[in-house]
């Protein structure tokens, strides 16, 4: 019995040392968690391990760049933003210890881009409970526009289904008359997906799915090939997407790859088919943000001089310009939430709107609308890079119609920080 | 409680037990239970947290190092076990939304679930034991997947919960929930084993042949073992879906399976105490491999740090103290 209690003392002693070396961060935040006159702290879980880890492991490095960037110009109001990027390797369990670690104990500001539809879904009552910002979501998954559930949070990407529906017109109006199928990933990400493609192509042929847990998707693929179909919608991570690909060409299977954006980033996913590669040429796709290869864009001369400068010049993918562009809108919300910085402070910022960013398409926040970007613009890959063709579109996850999007791009401001 | 479950063979170690065998198990069971209760008011909340999953552990360590230490049983697959308690609550949960009786829904599934897996078991020796838990660990991603329907695929189910109770933070409720469970299944652990039942258990662990010339029935024996643990890790899986509010298939991959077996093994096996230490290992040293990859700034390492510094604590201690961390200190005893 001496020594039960020995062992409880010894948990009790561990309990104690541990927190000394991180309570002290307690003392310097009076009201509002994570901010003070001279820093505010935020953070997020990122797949850096695991089956997603292809690619996605670029964009918090990136946020983090474009935020030093910031920092070297002075911060925000005299604050200088802090990022903590935590690993969750894709794992829903993880991210559920890994933002409880944040908001608990590193008592961070807000969550931003926390990346994944599944991993980021069990942490939504989480954070609504403990009232924590939870600001540009890294998926496009419908559950982020809940304004009454969650009032909190906000997503970033155009939601699957607008995607889906502006990949299915797409297809409906180029690839008429062919058969048109679909793989997608086995959890919201893929429903939402298809539930946009067939509000505007209609029925689909042949659907599959897959788990990011099993890396095999030969029984799906021998699946579709044996229905005959000509025209393959993914709605995939990017290691997934290389693995398809991969998997149709070892089977003799060549249909034309229509591909959601999250999955078709041309750097990652040539990387992981290695000297396959060339597989890619022809693959369909999105995008709302500036490529990577238009070196003519403000945008992307700005990212890469960031890039560069604090990101240790990094491989320049869309990933990264991802990651700046979420980075970008942070900053205007901080600026639009003023000086005196509070929780309730930065949502109202954020649901009045406003912003002028990278986009090709303008963002729909308002305090009824949660949902990120409304619209895509198709790409296409040639000669190993991607190209937009067409123009941009811009519809709802509802009925509307999918329409040409006309609004002017705009140009990032001299010293590439926004103005309040 | 310790003393009770001294494992027999060593022969200070039998005097020691018999000289403490008077302190009742719930002496240390009611202590325990008095120092979570004042942790739980000093600590901050991700602390509660931490303290919270170590009971959630506790209640998972202490039934396996009853199988597995004190019967000769290896289970590779408790983790499967956990997932399907804690799958059964969430669905229990998110229909009737009534606590107690979703525990026991969990409880009674796991532990049917147990009597299917042990029955066989007793059959098996050995390695094909734990090949065959093995194989039951490896199955829950694609059950799930497969069931996508009922389990949702990967991305899981989320738990409705009620809001604790009155001003009582969240993280305190889970701990106070969380060491409930663990000293409940602590304790009638320690109840069980001080018996004739502990005796059949040891004695089919050491040696079967005799065990059943001296009239106990093995096969029943075995079953029993797996049955209990089987329920035990029931209860921990309610624990993990209350704790993190919801179930998904990652929450139970095979490497936990292994971290339990392990964390019994560096505790010292067949002690609940030993148990007790390969908890707070599985909650501390994850931390501590997180804690030493963002100081070398690599955040690639963090996800795989854990699994190595798990296997050198795993080789360091088998080397320093073969009977686990629980052993050193009567060792310590023995040779002054």
């Amino acid at each position: 019995m001496k020594r039960t209690t020995a062992v409880f003392l010894a948990v009790l002693l561990f309990a104690a040392a541990c927190d000394s070396g991180s309570g002290g961060g307690n003392t310097s935040s009076a009201s509002v968690p994570g901010v003070t006159d001279t820093e505010v702290v935020v953070g997020t879980h990122m797949p850096l391990t695991g089956p997603a880890a292809a690619g996605y492991s670029k964009i918090a490095p990136a946020t983090k760049a474009y935020f030093d960037f910031v920092n070297a110009g002075g911060g925000i109001n005299g604050r200088k933003i802090t990022y903590k990027i935590k690993d969750d390797g894709y794992n829903p369990a993880t991210t559920q210890q890994v933002v409880r670690e944040l908001v608990l104990q590193d008592k961070v500001f807000a969550i931003l881009n926390g990346l994944g539809t599944p991993t980021h879904s069990g942490v939504l009552d989480f954070l609504k409970t403990n009232r924590v910002p939870d600001l540009f979501v890294a998926s496009g998954s419908r559950s982020w526009n809940q304004p009454d559930k969650y009032p909190g949070t906000f997503g970033f990407n155009p939601d699957y289904t607008v995607e889906g529906k502006v990949l299915g017109t797409y297809v409906k109006e180029n690839l008429a008359g062919k058969k048109a199928c679909f793989l997608g990933q086995g959890d919201d990400f893929g429903k939402d997906s298809l539930a946009g493609i067939e509000k505007t192509l209609g029925p689909i042929a042949d659907k599959q799915t897959y788990v990011t847990s099993n890396p095999n998707v030969g029984p799906q693929m021998g699946a579709l090939k044996a229905a005959g179909c000509q025209v393959v919608l993914l709605a995939t991570i990017p290691g997934f997407t290389a693995l398809s690909i991969g998997t149709a060409a070892k089977i003799g299977f060549k249909p034309q790859f229509v591909v959601s954006n999250v999955g078709a980033d041309p750097a990652t996913v040539s990387k992981a088919l290695g000297p396959a590669a060339a597989l890619l040429e022809g693959v369909v796709a999105a995008n709302y943000l500036p490529l990577t290869t238009d070196d003519a864009s403000p945008w992307i001369q700005l990212f890469k001089k960031v890039n560069a400068q604090y990101n240790g010049g990094a491989e320049f993918d869309n990933n990264i310009v991802y990651g700046m562009a979420v980075a970008y809108l942070f900053v205007q919300s901080l600026q639009a939430a003023g000086k005196d910085l509070t929780r309730d402070g930065i949502i109202a910022a954020v649901q009045k709107n406003g912003f002028q960013g990278p986009g090709l398409v303008p963002l729909r926040f308002s305090d009824k609308d949660h949902s990120g970007y409304g619209g895509t613009q198709l790409t296409k890959i040639e000669g190993g890079k991607a190209v937009f063709f067409g123009q941009a579109y811009s519809t709802d996850d509802g009925d509307s119609p999918v329409q040409p999007y006309t609004g002017q791009a705009v140009t990032p401001p001299q010293n590439g920080i926004p103005a309040a | 409680m310790t003393g009770v479950l001294q494992k027999s063979p060593t022969r200070s170690g039998q005097t020691l037990a018999r000289r403490r065998r008077r302190v009742p198990p719930l002496v240390p069971i009611i202590l325990g239970a008095l120092l979570v209760l004042a942790l739980t008011y000093v600590l901050p909340p991700f602390r509660n947290y931490q303290l919270a999953t170590v009971g959630a552990y506790f209640t998972v360590t202490a039934g396996l190092t009853v199988l597995t230490g004190l019967n000769g049983q290896l289970s590779l697959g408790h983790g499967a076990l956990m997932a399907t308690g804690a799958y059964t609550f969430a669905l229990a949960q998110n229909r009737w939304l009534s606590m107690p009786l979703s525990v026991l829904a969990a409880i009674l599934t796991t532990t049917l679930a147990g009597v299917v897996i042990g029955l066989a078991a007793a059959r098996l020796r050995g390695p094909y034991l734990a090949g065959l838990t093995l194989a039951v660990a490896v199955v829950v991603p694609s059950v799930t997947s497969t069931f996508d329907e009922t389990f949702n695929s990967d991305m899981g189910l989320s738990v409705a919960l009620d809001p604790p109770p009155g001003v009582v933070p969240m993280e305190q409720w889970q701990a106070w929930l969380c060491w409930a469970g663990a000293l409940v299944t602590a304790f009638l652990l320690a109840t069980l084993v001080r018996g004739r039942f502990g005796r059949d258990l040891r004695a089919v662990r050491d040696d079967e042949t005799a065990a059943r010339l001296a009239g106990v029935h093995v096969a029943r024996t075995q079953v029993i073992a797996f049955v209990v643990s089987a329920a035990c890790a029931g209860l921990a899986g309610v624990l993990f879906a209350f704790l993190a509010q919801s179930v998904s298939p990652g929450a139970f991959p095979l490497t936990l399976s292994l971290f339990l077996v392990m964390a019994i093994v560096i505790g010292g096996l067949g002690r609940l105490v030993g148990a007790l230490l390969g908890a707070v290992l599985l909650v501390a040293l994850p931390a501590l491999a997180q804690t030493a990859s963002e100081r070398s700034g690599s955040q690639h390492l963090e996800g795989n740090l854990a699994l190595v510094i798990f296997g050198v604590v795993l080789v360091v201690v088998m080397l320093a103290a073969p009977g686990g961390l629980a052993s050193i200190h009567t060792n310590f005893r023995r040779k002054r």
